[in-house]
């Protein structure tokens, strides 16, 4: 795994997110939460700097990352799409959406685009079946979405 | 303290409140089997998840089967440990997680010692209904442990061990579902994190998913090398295990037997790692004194505590943990090194042989010895003093190998001269030996007075850290014990902190001390075997004529004849060593 450093801001930032929950090793979902809130993503690098603050092992760290898969290693496009594949949404042909999103942007699902401006998520019911098929980028919600508006949809963030 | 009646299997049972199934069963000799859960009594150690389901038993009134293992006891409660719908759940249970386990017992390293298998045998397994997905994971290989977590079965005993015993932190369940494995953080090799080898989880993986890395084949072929001279040496530690792994009661001390084992597997010179545990009492004794009386003349820069350096494990544990506290540790190398050492350089030139043509073979309780016979600084031109370490279990897979009737072995001596020890070098392989056998000596070369009393009890037991002071003839020295690296971290944090008052502590990273080693015969989690075998060592220790390393007259004509004193040059060269910040 390449190292990458953190910059001391980024450092102080962890730190300071730590200290808001006094440093307790039982808090270390709320940290994870907080710390990629504000960073996009969780590297190693900074579980590293979380397991020395909360006094706990590195491992145990990457344990609940991995657990959850809403904590993600891998950066955030600047633009993160969401495909639901819950039930409603997947007899609705969210796969075939998911396969559309997936082939005009040339990446994977928990992949970035090059550019850095997208990236492909799966997430399981966003409680508006009632729209299926649902994508959401960022905090826009795009219902009944099918195949053919996947291009209009990208085209939206392009140029942002 | 509250009482709780109820019956299992019909039989009427009273046990304290806070009793569990499982241990209220035991009482009355129905020993209900486990696979997840460990117990290590008076080590204080647990492995409690409540994962494998295999302990579960009926309890009347109550919808679903209970876990033994994590269910408390309560007032009336009816219990059925083997009916139908118990044996039935039971051997489903198994099935399952052999439907996701390779079928290679009659090839895989645990075979015979394995507690998955010997479950799947006692539930009477013929057939497995599942199949399935099999998980595979990448073989992990580091220089002592090899990780094939394709045999894991998420027991979690290891990580309990990792995390909550040694402190260590490398192992961790990563993952969910199907996918979860038992793995250091970022799927990294053993090798890149900060494992110290200590081999605890080797010691109580209960399948073949955690095990030593095998150098019998290197051993093999160096014996039958006639170009070379093969020269062993034993620890402590090994002579009261060794017998179990033929059928012999815990506890038994067969350094005879252990002896004619290797003259007859074909070591030119069977040794003693006991002559370089006196050795190190010379050079660490010495190193003690030095520094205690620089303290006493006033040096504030003289650190103490000095701290025991024998154990690898150790070693690395705080080179990654606590480096800024290298040298606090004594710079003496471990018995093992300094027996390489002072094979392949005085032993060598009195056999006129190259070093280059000696192999140097250690047997060792533990995992660790054989990373450390491999770090750079053991080595000249590299050519390492000790070429091979083989665990406890090794050496008895050789002897099965060899054809040799170990119980029927008479009695043999070890060959001089570097196989005479004192009682002193025989109690390093049990907690609280190395700071007894170090007290034996420098309380006599400090007071120049003999010891009253050999036996030290307040430096004795199995608690896992102990304090006691010693009167110097008038000068009072406070020593400290610990074994298991949790233990350790506790006196290494008050250190750091400036709480410290000890002049000397002994660390051990196993529970037990080398006696519980990692490469010991399996305790399959009777920690009663550990006492036994720690007994088994005061006994020799009690029964040899000369029970203080610096009477041993090989040790005295080392010195006379090549070292010239303790701390000299030249011993500095060859017994002492430096740490490495390894952050």
């Amino acid at each position: 795994m390449p190292k990458i450093k953190l910059a001391e801001n980024t450092v102080q930032l962890i730190k300071d997110i730590c200290k808001e929950f006094e440093n307790k090793e039982s808090e270390l979902i709320n940290v994870l939460h907080q710390v990629q809130s504000k960073l996009g993503y969780l590297p190693a690098e900074v579980q590293e700097v979380i397991a020395k603050e909360l006094k706990t092992s590195v491992a145990k760290v990457y344990g609940v990352v991995t657990f959850y898969s809403f904590f993600t290693m891998i950066p955030q496009g600047e633009n993160p799409i969401s495909i639901c594949m819950g039930t409603a949404c997947y007899v609705r042909g969210a796969e075939q959406v998911l396969n559309e999103f997936k082939r005009q942007l040339k990446v994977e699902v928990g992949e970035s685009t090059e550019d850095g401006k997208f990236s492909i998520n799966c997430l399981r019911c966003v409680g508006a079946c009632g729209l299926a098929p649902v994508v959401t980028v960022g905090e826009k919600v795009y219902g009944r979405v099918a195949p053919t508006d996947v291009k209009k949809i990208i085209a939206e963030y392009k140029n942002h | 303290m509250d009482i709780v009646n109820l019956t299992i299997d019909n039989k009427p049972v009273v046990v304290k409140s806070g009793t569990t199934i499982l241990e209220a069963a035991s009482g009355v000799g129905m020993h209900i089997p486990t696979l997840c859960h460990m117990k290590l009594e008076d080590l204080n150690i647990e492995n409690k998840p409540g994962g494998c389901r295999i302990c579960v038993v009926e309890v009347e009134g109550r919808r679903n089967l209970a876990p033994a293992c994590c269910t408390d006891v309560s007032e009336g409660m009816k219990i059925n440990t083997h009916s139908m719908r118990v044996i039935n759940a039971r051997r489903t249970v198994m099935e399952l997680i052999l439907s996701d386990h390779p079928f290679d017992c009659l090839i895989c390293a645990k075979s015979g010692n394995c507690d998955l298998q010997d479950m799947a045998h006692n539930l009477g397994i013929r057939e497995i209904h599942y199949k399935g997905e099999q998980s595979t994971y990448r073989e992990d290989t580091s220089p002592a442990i090899i990780r094939e977590v394709d045999k894991c079965i998420m027991c979690r005993r290891c990580e309990t061990m990792c995390n909550e015993v040694q402190t260590v932190g490398v192992l961790s369940a990563i993952n969910r579902g199907f996918e979860s494995v038992v793995s250091p953080a970022f799927e990294m090799n053993l090798d890149h994190s900060v494992c110290t080898y200590c081999g605890q989880c080797v010691a109580v993986c209960p399948t073949g998913a955690l095990t030593e890395v095998d150098e019998t084949g290197k051993v093999i072929r160096a014996l039958s090398d006639p170009t070379k001279t093969v020269i062993v040496q034993t620890a402590p530690a090994v002579r009261a295990a060794l017998g179990e792994e033929f059928g012999m009661e815990a506890g038994s001390l067969v350094t005879g037997k252990l002896v004619a084992a290797l003259r007859r597997l074909g070591f030119d010179h069977v040794f003693d790692t006991d002559f370089a545990a006196d050795l190190t009492i010379m050079e660490e004794g010495t190193e003690l004194l030095n520094r205690l009386g620089k303290h006493l003349a006033g040096d504030k820069d003289v650190k103490l505590p000095i701290l025991t350096s024998c154990c690898p494990a150790w070693v690395k544990f705080f080179e990654h943990q606590f480096p800024e506290m290298k040298d606090i540790p004594s710079t003496a190398r471990s018995p093992q090194q300094m027996f390489g050492a002072i094979a392949k350089t005085y032993f060598a030139d009195q056999l006129g042989i190259k070093r280059e043509d000696m192999v140097v073979v250690s047997i060792m309780p533990c995992v660790a010895k054989k990373y450390e016979c491999g770090r750079d600084e053991f080595k000249t031109n590299d050519n390492p003093d000790v070429d091979h370490a083989l665990t406890t279990r090794e050496l008895a897979a050789l002897i099965k190998l060899s054809n040799i009737d170990f119980t029927a072995l008479p009695n043999e001596d070890f060959d001089n001269p570097l196989g005479e020890s004192t009682g002193a070098g025989v109690i390093f392989g049990t907690t609280g030996g190395v700071i007894e056998a170090a007290v034996r000596t420098a309380y006599e070369v400090h007071t120049k007075k003999e010891l009253p009393k050999l036996d030290f009890e307040e430096l004795r037991g199995m608690e896992g850290i102990r304090e006691a002071t010693i009167d110097f003839d008038g000068l009072p020295i406070k020593i400290g014990i610990a074994h298991g690296l949790g233990n350790a971290r506790k006196l290494l944090e008050d250190i750091q902190a400036g709480k410290s008052e000890f002049h000397a502590i002994e660390i051990m990273s196993c529970p037990g001390g080398c006696i519980g080693g990692g490469g010991q015969p399996y305790h399959h989690g009777d920690a009663g075997i550990l006492k036994k075998r720690q007994a088994a060592l005061y006994t020799e220790d009690k029964n040899k004529t000369l029970r203080k390393s610096h009477e041993n007259p090989h040790i005295i004509e080392l010195y006379e004849k090549f070292l010239g004193e303790p701390m000299s040059e030249k011993a500095h060269h060859l017994l002492h060593t430096e740490y490495f910040d390894r952050t």
